[in-house]
């Protein structure tokens, strides 16, 4: 394996833990709040119809950005009101909201587009694009160059294959994904709101005592989850690919669940461990099955491995996942 | 006394919650342009209207009276076991790998040997989860889910890598020895005189199932055990304080409910397929969080559900077949039975409560 090829696998490492990452974020912020939340793949499946039912419609990838986040903060609505307003269990909760999501968005898609539960194509203005930054050997290099991109690429020296391939060419989302880690850090531990969240996710009866309500600031945590959600399945959909596909989340909000508990529920922690799944994913895309010195480790495993770590790390063999104290729990304000 | 009368716990909130579920059902035939009446028209016929249909509705039924009793058991013990899927799929490799390698030379030997091979690998999936939960406090849901898709990953090596017969393209098993064959409900009601469609999948399975229904009943309401896992349920720290083990109630309960998930692949795998294919729990698993929650976690209610998802499942089959409903609908459905039921419960609950209240005040 050669260099280049390292850095082509780091690459497809990024795009396919951005999803991850922004999910998983979307996850920290509603349970450090203390709601739990399973149905980050039924909000993202959610926004990746909607995304790229609104994108295909208008031809504008940022109406179709739009749709997705509205639709998937319309989940959170329902999530927040059963587990918030009427006490439900929040478990329950996501689970239905997973197979509302799973149903509806097919019904949707062939009630609108009648292609088996799919959405058109989406043309480049429906699309987000790569971006390139300057100085790195992209597309339009190739073509002044007349040239294929493959070959200036392998010509380049190091640094200019890991800035041209590594660092340049990913979609707008990529790079904000990236931003949102630094962002909820210092929404989480920098601001008073951030406080707030933790605390109401610790022991909400203190904050209640504050004077704080703990319903506001609940129902504040789930629509962050919301927003967050709905960028992340507006980039499955108009960002890794070209439209929508029945069940296209394929488990990526379960994995983000366990890069969450992974990284202990911290943000800086959650970009390293959505970075190790997506590496492990592109790893599985890229090789079938991997030859370690005549032991075969077959693809399956690899598929596997984020939910083996998860339970590993579980079961607190390798550094214990204690989860915010009052998680799971409807709060009763006392009489 | 603030409290309403039993029938409107066990009989009224269900049923209102699932008009609500059904309501907005109705609705959604609606918005993607179709009529909800022609459509359950064309469900009931299809499954109900021949026997052909009343098979594969009783079929159907079968697999989610196991997944759903499994369900139950553990929220008996205050356990969420969401890991049924991943169960019934190791169920099936027990079975395959029963009725491929060992000799069974009749269907009875078959049908208890595979019984066992079932049991006891749905059981062992469970095992490990259990566990992690009982001794290191490990989340049961966040566990069982991710062995939900390790399972799916196992069951997908074991198809390509194992029992996949040389020469064959589909990640499948090779067809099971014709002496492992399961009556259907027409091999069994011939004799008595009664026809039923010869191609429908429902079998002998389906009995095995209402005994399973007895056992949990008696299980949870008849035994010391019972008694054990239902104080759990409502309160670990007064099972401690009784001298019960929360570990080997934790163990026990989880083995069983895993074994029952598992015992829905002599259904689905012996009974229909005859052979081990990579989806053949069909999500099976995960209706029975539906049918526990609407049937209340008794066995009386967990057989009436299974019954109605059992119809919806073929009602929904047909409906795709003859109209321009995709079978998705029937997933819109379960997410709303489930809502409505489970995490919802209080928004119909808290009304009806009042409700009874403010008569039980004029009253007095």
């Amino acid at each position: 394996m050669d260099f280049l090829t390292l850095v082509q696998v780091l690459d497809s490492t990024v795009r396919l833990a951005t999803p991850l990452l922004l999910a998983c974020l979307a996850g920290l912020f509603s349970e450090r709040a203390g709601i739990f939340d399973i149905g980050l793949e039924g909000k993202m499946l959610m926004a990746a119809f909607f995304s790229a039912a609104v994108a295909a419609m208008t031809g504008n990838v940022w109406m179709g950005l739009l749709a997705g986040i509205g639709s998937s903060l319309a989940l959170s609505g329902l999530h927040g009101a059963a587990s918030i307003t009427f006490r439900g269990n929040q478990l329950i909760s996501g689970v239905a909201i997973n197979f509302l999501a799973s149903g509806l968005t097919v019904l949707i898609a062939q009630s609108w587009f009648q292609q088996g539960g799919r959405t058109p194509s989406l043309l480049s203005g429906g699309r987000f694009e790569p971006i390139e930054l300057p100085f790195a050997i992209g597309p339009t290099e190739a073509t002044e160059a007349g040239r294929r991109l493959s070959d200036l690429l392998s010509e380049a020296n190091v640094l200019q294959q890991i800035y041209s391939e590594l660092i340049s060419g990913h979609s707008i989302i990529v790079y904000i994904a990236g931003l949102c880690v630094f962002l909820t850090w210092w929404v989480l531990f920098r601001t008073r709101f951030g406080l707030r969240l933790r605390a109401v996710g610790e022991n909400p009866a203190a904050v209640d005592t504050a004077g704080i309500s703990v319903i506001r600031l609940r129902f504040a945590a789930v629509a962050i989850c919301g927003i967050l959600c709905g960028i992340a399945g507006a980039y499955l959909a108009t960002g890794l690919q070209a439209g929508f596909v029945k069940e296209m989340t394929s488990g990526r909000g379960f994995i983000a669940l366990a890069a969450l508990i992974f990284a202990k529920w911290r943000p800086v922690a959650a970009l390293w461990a959505c970075l190790l799944f997506g590496l492990l994913q592109a790893i599985a895309l890229r090789f079938q099955s991997i030859d370690l010195g005549g032991f075969v480790v077959p693809v399956q495993f690899m598929e596997a491995l984020p939910y083996i770590l998860t339970v590993v790390i579980l079961a607190g063999f390798v550094g214990k996942a204690v989860p915010p104290k009052a998680g799971g729990q409807p709060y009763v304000k006392e009489r | 006394m603030d409290k309403m009368p039993k029938w409107a716990d066990v009989v009224l909130i269900p049923v209102i919650s699932i008009l609500l579920a059904a309501i907005i059902s109705a609705l959604v035939i609606l918005a993607i342009g179709e009529n909800p009446v022609e459509a359950l028209n064309l469900m009931v016929n299809g499954a109900l209207g021949s026997t052909y249909g009343w098979g594969y509705t009783l079929y159907y039924a079968t697999n989610f009276l196991f997944t759903g009793l499994a369900v139950a058991v553990a929220a008996h013990a205050g356990l969420f076991n969401i890991g049924g899927e991943g169960q019934a799929m190791l169920g099936g490799l027990g079975v395959a790998l029963f009725c491929l390698y060992l000799p069974l030379p009749h269907w009875t030997i078959a049908l208890v040997v595979a019984a066992v091979g079932a049991g006891l690998f749905g059981a062992a999936w469970a095992a490990i989860p259990a566990y992690l939960q009982a001794k290191r406090g490990s989340h049961i849901v966040i566990t069982t889910i991710m062995f939900n898709f390790i399972a799916f990953s196992v069951l997908n090596y074991m198809l390509v890598e194992v029992l996949k017969p040389q020469g064959a393209m589909d990640p499948a098993s090779a067809k099971f020895p014709a002496a492992t064959h399961l009556p259907s409900l027409h091999d069994i009601l011939a004799p008595l005189g009664i026809a039923f469609s010869k191609s429908a999948p429902a079998n002998v399975t389906l009995f095995v199932a209402l005994a399973a229904c007895v056992f949990v009943w008696a299980l949870i309401w008849r035994t010391p055990l019972g008694y054990e896992i239902r104080a759990l349920g409502k309160s670990e720290p007064a099972t401690r304080y009784a001298g019960i083990s929360s570990v080997r109630i934790i163990m026990i309960t989880m083995l069983i409910s895993g074994a029952l998930c598992g015992l829905m692949a002599i259904n689905n795998v012996m009974g229909e397929a005859e052979r081990l294919v990579l989806n053949a729990t069909e999500g099976a698993g995960f209706i029975g969080i539906a049918v526990a929650l609407m049937g209340r976690n008794h066995p009386v209610g967990v057989l009436l559900a299974a019954i109605l998802f059992g119809f919806l499942y073929q009602g929904g089959a047909e409906l795709a077949l003859w109209s321009n409903i995709p079978t998705e609908l029937i997933v819109v459905i379960q997410a709303l039975v489930i809502l409505f039921t489970g995490a919802l419960d209080n928004m119909v609950r808290m009304p009806i409560e009042k409700l009874f209240l403010a008569f039980r005040k004029e009253k007095a």
